[in-house]
């Protein structure tokens, strides 16, 4: 009863693995086909890789995509985790009131952030493109720096700054060389989210850039209503990219970790 | 340390300009007429009544209902047991399973839609097995490829978050319940499942609101005709120009969106003061 009970529930599992990277396997695989179909698998070829790489609106869209989300990233995290900082010192009213407009560009329906930050920018006269775009970006990026942060921020102990204080620090010194360095995780996996946020956006994107400025998802968007197998080897890239990302990400402390052990053991 | 505070400024300053303006706006444009701007600002209910009083709006935020709560009810049949299957397991493979889920929702959700629509084609893998039980019919542009597209993306928040309250649950408590004489389908129905709400009610907020507002999933899997409301919201705002109405359209969106969180946190809260009032 127990043995069947366990054989189903890894069936059911598999079932569910074999659904989420089914579309991931059939874009890796088609990527790689010599005929347009996308059905038929015709044999091996990489002309659509080179398709790609003479692609000027494909190659500018990842370059597009990859500047928005480190500059976007990077300025996210600096202003995120200062602001952070700046609430767990302010009182609870004017927390409780910043925390919960933080909140907005998460919990609102992302189309709504869209079509407001389009309204605003218009109206501001603004030329849609690169620049609204890193400031939309900017702006769905910072309440998640926040978010990972905060955390972090509570579990600190807030006599330590008060004693760098005391020992004759200036509150710069007591920010970068006590609080920064505790609150490093909560930092950079707020980074994290905030480039992958950003790499991934389509919604919000889609209606604040213009003037010819593309991201990879709008790209894509706009490519899929004809049948391009070009967007199966850029889709393959992106995969390879955040496969790569993901597992340095994941390795690396455990390598870290492993390095330490040893060091304690010799 | 006092001097820390000052640091929130700058960020007040950019949200009341980059968050609080916009959504102003929204409002502003949704009780206003088409052509008018700040100077000539009129009140309307207009842009309401249009919606209300047109056969076509009603039927798409309809067919918007029923996709996303349709997808939400899927997302919970399918991600329960899955999220119990991982928090049962054992601690290395959990930490395996987690990744297995995670690692799909990193990657782009426009190329993994994409990559739907080859396989859901007419003559695609899926109608190549389905055929072998003489079983084809045409899945791309359907409500369940539409579905289908909802669920693979959204899926995974579900599991997630029913995962973390199932792992956060007090394991003694199923041993008291069993040494005083629950079997184990009792243990689940008034241990597990009640503690694990919480996690049910996030995921349901973390999938029912993409699968509303969504407009990319019906445009690739539902194709050039199917509308969503997401899909109104876009047009009218970069097709046909209709800012007011569009943002009208939004704002109702939205107030939906509200209205049905709110019974589901009603719901939750009506459960745990009820049965589950014994484990508190």
């Amino acid at each position: 009863m127990k043995q069947s009970k366990k054989i189903g529930s890894k069936i059911y599992m598999a079932i569910m693995i074999i659904f989420f990277y089914l579309p991931i396997i059939y874009t890796i695989i088609f990527s790689f086909n010599s005929s347009r179909s996308l059905t038929k698998f015709g044999g091996f070829s990489l002309q659509w890789y080179q398709k790609m790489f003479h692609d000027s609106t494909m190659m500018q869209s990842i370059f597009y995509t990859i500047v928005i989300a480190l500059l976007a990233t990077l300025v996210s995290t600096i202003a995120g985790t200062i602001t952070a900082i700046g609430l767990s010192k302010s009182n609870r009213i004017l927390k409780g009131i910043v925390e919960q407009i933080n909140d907005l560009p998460i919990m609102n329906p992302e189309i709504v952030t869209g079509i407001g930050l389009l309204m605003f920018f218009s109206a501001l006269g603004v030329k849609k493109g690169f620049m609204t775009l890193l400031l939309a970006h900017i702006m769905f990026c910072i309440p998640y720096v926040i978010l990972s942060v905060t955390p972090k921020l509570r579990s600190l102990d807030p006599n330590l700054a008060d004693a760098a204080l005391d020992l004759g620090a200036t509150p710069w010194q007591a920010l970068v060389k006590v609080i920064v360095p505790q609150i490093m995780p909560g930092i950079v996996s707020g980074a994290l989210i905030a480039f992958t946020m950003s790499f991934d956006d389509f919604i919000i994107s889609y209606f604040v850039t213009g003037n010819g400025v593309n991201n990879i998802s709008i790209l894509v968007y706009t490519m899929s209503k004809r049948i391009n197998p070009s967007i199966n080897a850029l889709s393959s890239i992106i995969i390879v990219i955040i496969t790569v990302v993901l597992l340095l990400v994941n390795i690396i402390p455990i390598l870290k970790q492993k390095k330490e052990k040893t060091k304690y053991e010799a | 340390m006092k001097q820390f505070k000052n640091m929130t400024y700058p960020y007040i300053l950019w949200i009341s300009i980059m968050i609080v303006v916009p959504m102003f706006m929204i409002l502003m444009y949704a009780f206003t007429k088409h052509g008018n701007d700040v100077a000539t600002f009129w009140f309307t209910f207009e842009n309401f009544t249009r919606f209300f009083s047109d056969i076509i709006f009603i039927n798409v935020l309809k067919q918007s209902l029923y996709i996303a709560i349709i997808t939400t009810i899927l997302c919970i049949l399918l991600g329960y047991p899955a999220a119990y299957i991982i928090a049962n397991a054992k601690e290395k493979n959990k930490v395996f399973l987690i990744l297995l889920i995670t690692f799909p929702t990193w990657i782009n959700m426009l190329v993994r839609t994409y990559a739907w629509m080859g396989i859901l084609q007419d003559n695609g893998i899926l109608n190549n097995i389905l055929s072998l039980f003489g079983l084809q019919t045409k899945l791309l542009h359907t409500d369940f490829a539409v579905i289908l597209g909802m669920v693979y993306n959204f899926i995974p928040f579900m599991i997630l978050q029913i995962h973390t309250s199932l792992t956060k649950m007090d394991k003694s408590l199923l041993e008291a319940a069993s040494d005083l004489g629950a079997d184990k389908l009792q243990c689940f129905l008034k241990v597990t499942f009640p503690l694990s709400l919480p996690g049910v009610i996030s995921g349901i907020t973390l999938v029912f609101l993409p699968a509303m507002s969504s407009f990319f999933i019906p445009k690739l899997l539902g194709g050039g005709q199917y509308v969503l409301i997401g899909n109104v919201i876009e047009s009218q705002f970069l097709t046909a120009g209709n800012w007011n109405f569009g943002s009208a359209i939004s704002l109702i969106m939205a107030i939906i969106i509200m209205i049905s969180m709110y019974i589901t946190k009603k719901i939750e809260i009506r459960n745990s003061t009820g049965k589950g009032k014994i484990l508190h």
